[in-house]
């Protein structure tokens, strides 16, 4: 079931650092200590932090949650559910998770594929685990969608907290799209998904409680509780990669018979 | 009331200042600016690029051009970085590639609507229903390894169904080479159009030759690589459409009456203040420019620009929803094939021994736009609101 031509942490002719380059590295030193002269701007104005903060000051926004769209009784029933609260934050944080979940849904699909292309090690993710993930991360993204109606929002729009969610989050979907990423490197992404996930959760627990929204506070504490298993078991595998990759390097050089 | 081109002069040449702040404007939102104001700036990229390449081309062939053309394009440049720069950073390049696709479906659709020259509409609808297969793919890409969902950069303008699939899009190079208009008897509307299309199509065969390599999965890199090469062929087509034997002056005169045409059609019907008043900048600065450029035409042509360019500016483009026009054209064109400089119905015409040769050749190993949407159609929200069946299925090596 083991291969092992992804192997992440082989020695090879990796050519980055200075230290790979003798004799030029040292003159690239050389080079930048005489040539560089240090740029002072004219006025405070032009200075690295100014710009900076001037570019930081300006006015504008990356978007803002939708109006709700259905009839004005929708958003009264809406805001019935939430005690009278306004339900703005609720709908741009369940917007925020169902995205999250979607895309995580896509992730477990490439880990998939990595899985059928290149086997696994002992201990390591099998389609079962694998799959078990994906289809509560699809359950999750499906419940989400329903919460999301039942407030009188719209499940398929993408609110400013599913943007910057999407944007924290992109590197992992690279990450896991690469065809020349391993199995195990694929963990490393998805640990960072699953850690974020989780607290994602947490905070969507503690806002529908703020509401006084019990229906939701046990949905969501159920979902809870499945995505901290598998933070455990992304944990497990990446463990059992290392003690894998260990005994595989002890076995190597062992000496023959 | 439509622009008099002789009368309104715009900004003068020597009067156009912009700095690096005007350059890098706050962009727009992807979440909440209208779809077709995205559109627009899109289009406006790919006019300013294509302005810049021809007059760099011009300087490359014709002496006496080399500084006017300087001048005319450093603005034109710069104009360039202020307009492309309103698309926001967290757009990402897939999601910037279906903006470009409805782009250039949005685009030709009203172009071929407004052409007055039944051949050359015709051979807009024919480019337009490629295009259009183009949204449908990459948005199965989207949704499938993003899990995003297209309409959120569309806003429900622009429908996500198959059109001619690219898979037969692929043609040999004689197959894509057109009727050239006349120059001496084509309406400048014609000539603006096939301007307008030139430099839609060659910014998104340009953004794709870009962005093809930064896409992370393999299906993606196959995907822009297939895509790209059909905007090659329509970079061909539209190309052909222009007559070759206008002077260098007149090419350079057409592009910047078509710049100017373009961004009057902007700040006509742009919804966002703050971005109609950068269309109403850039529309007197290229106004100062064609009046340039006319300037030039009168002194090395030694002839009169009003042989081209209209007494007034042609009715704009009205940047509306276009859903009804390009189903009729899907139901009653989707079938019809290129062969040489005609489109015909593969029922009485068969395709070029030589396209059949190219197509069997170049998709031998599979297509990957076939590959990409195996089985998936759009829905609000993505291919996984369908429930549990929206499983990959390894075993059979397809979607269940």
């Amino acid at each position: 079931m083991t291969k092992r031509k992804n192997d992440s942490s082989k020695l090879g002719m990796n050519r980055t650092g200075i230290k790979a380059s003798p004799k030029n590295g040292p003159r690239m030193i050389e080079g930048a200590e005489k040539l560089t002269l240090a740029y002072v701007p004219e006025d405070e104005e032009g200075s690295y932090v100014r710009m900076m903060v001037r570019g930081a000051s300006m006015e504008g926004t990356m978007g803002s949650v939708p109006p709700p769209p259905g009839p004005k009784g929708m958003v009264k029933t809406a805001a019935k559910m939430l005690g009278g609260r306004d339900p703005n934050l609720l709908i741009d944080k369940l917007g925020a998770r169902i995205a999250f979940e979607r895309t995580g849904v896509r992730l477990y699909d490439a880990a998939l594929v990595k899985l059928a292309a290149t086997g696994s090690w002992e201990g390591g993710p099998d389609v079962e685990g694998l799959r078990h993930i994906r289809e509560e991360e699809h359950a999750h993204f499906l419940m989400l969608c329903e919460c999301m109606e039942s407030l009188g929002g719209d499940p398929t729009a993408m609110t400013p907290a599913a943007n910057t969610e999407a944007m924290a989050s992109e590197g992992v979907v690279k990450l896991l799209a690469d065809p020349r990423s391993s199995l195990s490197q694929a963990l490393e992404g998805l640990l960072i998904a699953e850690l974020a996930d989780r607290d994602g959760w947490m905070g969507l627990i503690h806002l529908a409680r703020a509401m006084g929204n019990d229906d939701f506070v046990q949905r969501f504490e159920q979902a809870h509780l499945e995505e901290e298993e598998h933070l455990r078991m992304i944990r497990t595998w990446m463990q059992q990669r290392i003690a894998d990759a260990s005994r595989f390097e002890l076995e190597e050089q062992a000496p023959p018979g | 009331m439509a622009l008099d081109l002789f009368k309104e002069r715009g900004t003068r040449l020597d009067q156009q200042h912009l700095d690096w702040q005007d350059l890098s404007p706050m962009p727009i939102s992807k979440l909440d600016d209208d779809a077709f104001t995205r559109v627009r700036i899109i289009l406006m990229n790919g006019i300013e690029q294509q302005r810049g390449r021809l007059m760099h081309h011009l300087a490359q062939f014709h002496g006496p051009l080399r500084v006017p053309l300087a001048q005319v394009r450093r603005v034109s440049h710069h104009q360039q970085t202020m307009v492309n720069w309103l698309l926001p950073p967290d757009q990402t390049p897939l999601e910037t590639t279906i903006a470009y696709e409805q782009v250039a479906i949005e685009v030709t659709a009203m172009i071929a609507q407004a052409e007055p020259d039944p051949y050359h509409a015709q051979m807009h609808r024919f480019g337009l229903l490629e295009d259009f297969d183009h949204l449908y793919r990459f948005s199965a890409l989207l949704d499938r390894t993003e899990g995003k969902d297209a309409n959120n950069i569309l806003q429900s303008y622009t429908d996500v169904a198959p059109g001619r699939p690219t898979v037969i899009e692929h043609r040999a190079p004689v197959d894509d080479v057109r009727r050239p208009y006349d120059r001496q008897t084509a309406d400048a509307l014609t000539k603006i159009h096939n301007l307008t299309l030139v430099s839609g199509e060659y910014q998104t065969r340009d953004f794709y030759m870009t962005v093809g390599p930064m896409s992370p999965s393999m299906l993606g890199r196959l995907l822009y690589a297939e895509i790209a090469s059909i905007e090659e062929q329509h970079v061909t087509q539209y190309e052909s459409l222009l007559d070759p034997n206008e002077s260098p002056l007149e090419k350079w005169l057409m592009q910047e009456l078509t710049t100017v045409y373009n961004y009057a059609s902007c700040v006509k019907t742009e919804t966002n203040p703050r971005i109609r008043a950068i269309w109403q900048r850039c529309l007197d600065n290229t106004l100062g420019h064609l009046h340039f450029a006319m300037e030039v035409f009168r002194q090395l042509d030694k002839r009169d620009p009003r042989e081209l360019v209209p007494e007034r500016l042609p009715e704009a483009f009205s940047y509306t929803n276009n859903r009804d026009y390009v189903r009729e054209v899907l139901k009653d064109e989707v079938h019809l094939r290129a062969v040489g400089q005609e489109i015909v119905d593969p029922a009485r015409v068969s395709e070029s021994e030589a396209t059949e040769r190219y197509r069997a050749l170049i998709n031998k190993s599979g297509s990957p736009t076939s590959s990409v949407a195996d089985g998936w159609q759009w829905r609000p929200g993505g291919e996984l609101t369908m429930g549990p069946q929206a499983l990959m299925d390894f075993s059979a090596g397809r979607l269940q």
